[in-house]
Order: C-alpha cells, then structure tokens, then sequence
C-alpha cells in the first residue's frame, strides 16, 4: 500500500476528452491533484489549458471521461453539471471579473459576497494590502491597469482559508516582480495548510518551487 | 440580491446609460402628436397603444446589456461558479432590469395620459396595466438577452426573439385602456395580465438559467 491511496485527491481528472472545431483537443487526459500540491499546466497557445481548467470548475462540459472533486466523487456522467464540492475552490479566470464603474474595494467585496467568503471592508481591504494594492482600493476599476486589476483579482485568494483547490488561468501575467512575489508567499501558504493548486503560466520560475508538479499538454500531443 | 444592489450601484455610477430607455420612452411618445395631428380625439384614441408601444420598445432597448456586460468581464462565468443553476441569479436581473426601465416608466406614463388628454380613470388603468406588463417584459426579455449572449448581431436578435413574445402583453395592456373608453369593465384584460405575469415569474427565471447554462 503505498501513501496515495490513503491520502484522497482533491481532483481526479479521468480520461477528460474535449472537442473543439471538428477536432480533438485532448483526448484520453487523466491525472490528480494530491493535497498541498501544485499541478503546473504547460503548453503552447491553442493546446487546450484555459478549456480544460473550464472543464475542471464546471463551465464547460467535457465530451468524454469524467472530473471527480474531493474524498466522496461526483459521478462524472452528468456532463456539464457544476458539483457541489466546488463551492470551496476558487476560479480566477483569464479576465478578472472586476466591474468597471465599481471601485476596487467594492468589486472584492462582491465577489466574496457572492462565493459566501468574508466580504467585510475591513477583511477585504487586509485582502488588498496582501498584494500591495490597498492604496487604489477607493479607485474606480475603469482608472486601473492591467497589473494592478490583476492584483485587485488575486487578493481574493488571501481571503480563502480552507485547504481547497485554487484553480489559476495565467495567474502571473501583467505582474511585476513584486506582485509576483506576493502571490508566490500566497501560494505557499496555501500549500502549508494542505491546499492544491492548478495553473497555467507561461513564466518558467515555478520549477523551484515545493512539491510541484508539471502537466505538459505539448508533450501529450506530440506522442 | 447582492447582485440587484450592485447592478443598481453600477447604473447609478452611469446616470447617462441608466436614464437612456426612460428619455427614448419620453421622445418616442412626444413624436406622435406631431406624426398625427393635435386632434384631441384621435390622440386621446391612440394613446393607450402609443404608450404601451413606446414602453415595449424602451424596456427591448436595454436588454442587451442586461448579461453582456457581465459576460464580457467574467463576471458572469463567477456567478455561475457560485450557483451552478442560476435561477435567483436571472431573477436579481430581471428585478434590476424592471427597477431601472419599468419603475421609470410607471412614473413617466401618466404624465403622457395627461398630454394625450386622457380621462383620469383611464389613466389610473393605464398605470395598473403597466404595473403587471412591464415586469413580463424584463423577465421575458432576460431569457431573449441570456440566449444572444456572446452573439454577434446580440441586439437585433435579442429584438427578433423577444418582440413576438410579448404581443400578449400588448395585446391587453393597450385593450384594458381601450375596453376601459368603452365603457366596459377592464377586469378581464387586467386578469389575463396578471396570469401572464405569474407564468413569466415561473418560467422565465427557469428558462434564462438553462439558457445561461447553454451560453457560457
């Protein structure tokens, strides 16, 4: 008996295939995501990371095989059904769902208001010093750039507590080195009280990093 | 109601978008006395189905942006996440779409009874029938704006899906006014009103969750 089969995955991904245009996209795709591990999603534009994270959080449906959440699995023959057990993970996607003509305060507390995450202005503006963007929390998002919206989305994650799974689409892009470094320290933490973490990122500095592990879809068309 | 509250603190941040379907409505009634004439007869004849025409086409003048806004920015897919059937999530909208386009209306419409030289019952009846139509059409519209969404030609789709759908609405929203000038009793229409308007309440929210769940 070796330690997998007593410690359960937070995600199972079992034989995933996805159609896109006429084509498969990937096909015949398995693989887990143990506690307090990262799963690095590598490929060239076009190899289907962005959809298969949708498929992974519900908003998309797979056309085969089947993603099971948590220790008591979903059945994955209902295609297209966003589980139960994803209510605790978090998704933050290519665009960062942040309104426009809301501030940067107001926009993080209706997003952790609507996932039923501490949503106080006290909480969330802690959120905000987390990743160093505090002092726009009273701008409107419109007056923001790309790097500190990206900063603004991300301090969500420093609401989180439970030991979920965080599921990133391109989590790095638009950042500096030092908001880089701030969603690294996130991250870790995270890992340390036993959450996963599914990503993509095109920056290559994630391979020093604890207990990582990498999903290269290049590699999987290619044999 | 989160989201109602935020869709309201959004529109409040854009007065100029907000105000626009209520400002088409007040245009749109205005041209028609100068389009047929000041007879006082015939304005007064026409008014019940000017104003409900003009309503309609006011409330389809939003619709649009109802799920776009929120498709575009992702903010719509983190709706979703959070409730993966998202029938109160169609509802919230429907009710911000109406507080924003058929509240604005209630209050602009006897204004125009006023103009158009109406009789003060008929007015109150006009006022009645707009009460229970034009919720329909935010509800109704939602499913139309939630099945275009991410379409190119969105906007005159949503038009194409929605307009036929709410010819009932019309139908005895202007026929209660007219029946009203007849002098017979506007019950029947106001009851087959409020029968649509509890149908729409059942089934629409159901119908723009699955379309939603579709789109995305």
């Amino acid at each position: 008996m070796n330690l997998k089969s007593e410690i359960l995955p937070l995600l199972k991904v079992d034989a995933l295939g996805y159609q896109r245009g006429g084509g498969w996209l990937f096909r015949g795709l398995s693989f887990e995501v143990m506690p307090s591990q990262m799963m690095w999603l590598r490929g060239q534009n076009g190899t289907g990371k962005t959809s298969l994270l949708r498929l992974v959080v519900g908003l998309a449906r797979a056309d085969e095989g089947s993603v099971q959440w948590g220790a008591g699995t979903m059945p994955g023959a209902m295609p297209g059904t966003i589980f139960g057990q994803t209510a605790n993970a978090v998704y933050v996607g290519h665009s960062s769902a942040l309104k426009e003509d809301l501030t940067a305060l107001e926009s993080l507390q209706f997003l952790a208001q609507l996932h039923g995450r501490p949503s106080s202005p006290t909480e969330c503006a802690a959120a905000m010093r987390r990743l160093d963007i505090y002092q726009r929390r009273r701008q409107l998002v419109r007056t923001l750039s790309q790097g500190q919206r990206r900063r603004v989305a991300l301090s969500r994650l420093a609401l989180e507590s439970k030991p979920s799974l965080w599921v990133l689409d391109e989590p790095y892009e638009a950042l500096d080195t030092h908001g880089v470094s701030a969603l690294n320290a996130l991250l870790d933490a995270h890992q340390s009280r036993g959450g996963s973490v599914l990503l993509t990122s095109h920056i290559p500095l994630l391979e020093q990093a604890a207990n990582c592990r990498v999903l290269d879809l290049d590699a999987r068309v290619a044999s | 109601m989160t989201v109602v509250a935020r869709d309201l603190r959004i529109a409040r941040r854009r007065p100029s978008e907000a105000l626009l379907p209520v400002i088409f409505f007040v245009v749109a009634c205005s041209l028609f006395p100068l389009g047929v004439g000041p007879e006082a007869s015939t304005l007064r004849q026409i008014a019940p189905g000017v104003v409900w025409v003009c309503a309609l086409l006011s409330a389809m003048l939003s619709l649009n942006a109802m799920y776009a806004a929120d498709h575009a920015d992702g903010s719509l897919e983190q709706m979703m996440l959070a409730e993966p059937f998202p029938v109160a999530l169609a509802a919230a909208k429907a009710l911000a779409h109406w507080v924003l386009t058929g509240l604005p209306l209630l209050v602009a419409a006897p204004l125009f009874g006023l103009l158009f030289g109406m009789p003060s019952d008929a007015i109150g009846v006009l006022m009645l029938t707009l009460m229970l139509g034009t919720p329909v059409l935010s509800l109704l519209g939602g499913v139309g704006a939630a099945l275009t969404l991410g379409l190119r030609n969105g906007a005159v789709l949503v038009l194409l899906l929605v307009l036929p759908l709410c010819i009932p609405v019309l139908i005895f929203g202007a026929g209660a006014v007219a029946a009203m000038d007849a002098g017979l009793t506007p019950a029947g229409h106001l009851y087959l009103l409020a029968a649509l308007l509890l149908l729409a309440l059942l089934g629409a929210p159901l119908a723009t969750a699955a379309a939603l769940r579709i789109s995305i």
